[in-house]
């Protein structure tokens, strides 16, 4: 019998702000963490987490990853100077990311062409190698099982949480320390973004809205605690959730547009549901992936449909990136921890800023939240997250709480 | 252009502030105080050589590193190879 992955800890830093009940809590209120066309984490202070030399030594990215899961650490039982209340030998640690270090990158390579090779910092590879946040977070809490970085781009996030599971259910680890984080508001990746129309002229995050134009960048983090379900109950920790299911594809079809058909999304939530033992009934609400683009936001309706049939008129489907942006390799795992909460709350947070329907887009994309159907009652509500990622990277997962 | 003599408290001072920049409080940086001490690694001293080699021309390299035990050790370096 496979082993059951639940959730003791969760945390997030995102442009609403350091604490996962704080975003989930604004976003439910419809307030909104962007501003000037971007979603900076403003409220986030790494002196407030980390010594002076560490901040010095760490990307942003390590950064607020180290803060969210401060956070998702301390609900798992971990406390500062005692014990940890699992053998670390079993704990692992994976932390995507979309990018990785692009500030640090950004700033060597100006410090290269004015001072020469001498001004480059021999800190600049340790602080921008995507595995960095995953490095450094092993090192300060001790954490001695598998440890890496998933890179698939804006699928990131969700796949650490489906990769950190799969380690969980194969008996590598007992305890994963997953998630993903993200900070690229530099000139660097704006241009480049920029560039290639992907950021939306107007500043405005509308996704599956009629005059949708692009993305919002945002960063931040989100980190969960996974763990073996006899581990948290051996334990008396409290569960906050479950995931139930994983499922992966690609598109082969276009480094960053999605295949319009969504048929690779579509197997994706296809198998996730599978995986987690549900049908599409089962579900009471989608997270989706909404990035507010012309093509994501149609090619993923068109998936919903084709993976979820009826069903998927019948549910809400609301992004997260209307009020934190797309905080790329960090948006899976911070949407996938704002849909626990959600889940747990019974609720369906909206879309915030959807008022015009697109032609052949017909789903409840939640224009303001209500409460779910609850159709299981008891046995939790039940939501798929989804994350898809240039590259043509689906990941998508099915969780319950 | 003539030898200019560097003197060895305003390497000191030079020195002592670029190993705050890294984390120490400035008052604990003296000069018999050690780098372990002041949680300064190989890594850090590298850093700690570019301020120096930008200050005084002065060249810390790989082979160096292991033999700087203190702060001092540091300074006297640069004071030996800057006259």
């Amino acid at each position: 019998m496979s082993r059951r992955v639940v959730v003791t800890g969760i945390g997030t830093v995102t442009p609403l702000g350091v604490g996962a009940r704080t975003s989930y809590d604004r976003w439910l209120a419809g307030e909104s963490g962007l501003e000037d066309g971007e979603g900076r984490c403003d409220e986030f202070d790494p002196t407030d987490y980390l010594s002076k030399k560490d901040a010095r030594r760490t990307d942003r990215f390590t950064q607020v990853t180290i803060a969210a899961a401060k956070e998702a650490l301390e609900q798992a039982g971990f406390e500062d100077g005692e014990d940890a209340p699992v053998d670390l030998e079993r704990v692992g640690c994976i932390i995507a990311t979309g990018i990785g270090g692009i500030l640090t990158l950004e700033k060597n390579s100006k410090l290269l062409a004015e001072k020469g090779p001498k001004g480059v910092s021999p800190l600049a590879v340790p602080m921008l190698m995507p595995n960095a946040a995953a490095g450094n977070l092993a090192m300060r809490y001790g954490l001695l099982g598998p440890s890496h970085s998933v890179a698939s781009a804006c699928a990131a996030g969700a796949d650490a949480i489906g990769t950190a599971m799969r380690l969980i259910q194969a008996g590598d680890a007992d305890m994963i320390v997953a998630g993903g984080s993200e900070a690229a508001l530099g000139s660097l990746a704006q241009a480049a973004f920029d560039n290639m129309h992907a950021i939306s002229p107007s500043g405005i995050s509308r996704p599956f809205d009629a005059r949708r134009d692009g993305f919002i960048m945002g960063e931040g983090s989100g980190v969960l605690v996974l763990e073996e379900a006899e581990s948290a109950a051996a334990r008396d920790q409290e569960v906050l959730g479950e995931v139930l299911g994983f499922g992966a594809s690609s598109d082969a079809h276009h480094i960053t547009a999605p295949d319009p058909s969504g048929d690779g999304a579509t197997r994706a939530i296809k198998r996730a549901l599978e995986d987690a033992g549900m049908t599409p009934d089962d579900l009471d609400y989608v997270n989706a992936h909404g990035t507010s683009t012309q093509l994501n936001d149609r090619s993923e309706t068109e998936a919903l449909v084709k993976a979820l049939g009826e069903r998927a008129k019948q549910l809400p489907v609301s992004s997260t990136k209307s009020v934190i942006g797309h905080m790329l390799g960090a948006a899976g795992a911070v949407e996938a921890i704002l849909t626990l909460i959600a889940l747990k709350e019974r609720m369906a947070p909206p879309t915030v800023g959807w008022e015009e329907r697109d032609e052949g887009m017909d789903l409840d994309y939640v224009p303001e939240a209500r409460p779910l159907e609850d159709v299981n009652g008891d046995d939790g509500a039940v939501a798929i997250s989804n994350g898809f990622g240039f590259g043509g990277h689906n990941a998508v997962l099915c969780l319950r709480a | 252009m003539a030898e200019e003599t560097v003197s060895e408290d305003a390497v000191f001072e030079k020195i002592a502030d670029a190993i705050a920049e890294i984390g120490p409080e400035r008052e604990d940086v003296k000069k018999e105080a050690t780098l372990e001490s002041l949680d300064v690694d190989s890594l850090d001293l590298v850093e700690v050589g570019q301020v120096i080699e930008e200050e005084f021309g002065v060249e810390i390299k790989g082979e160096d590193v292991e033999k700087l035990k203190t702060v001092g050790d540091v300074v006297d370096l640069v004071v030996k190879r800057a006259s």
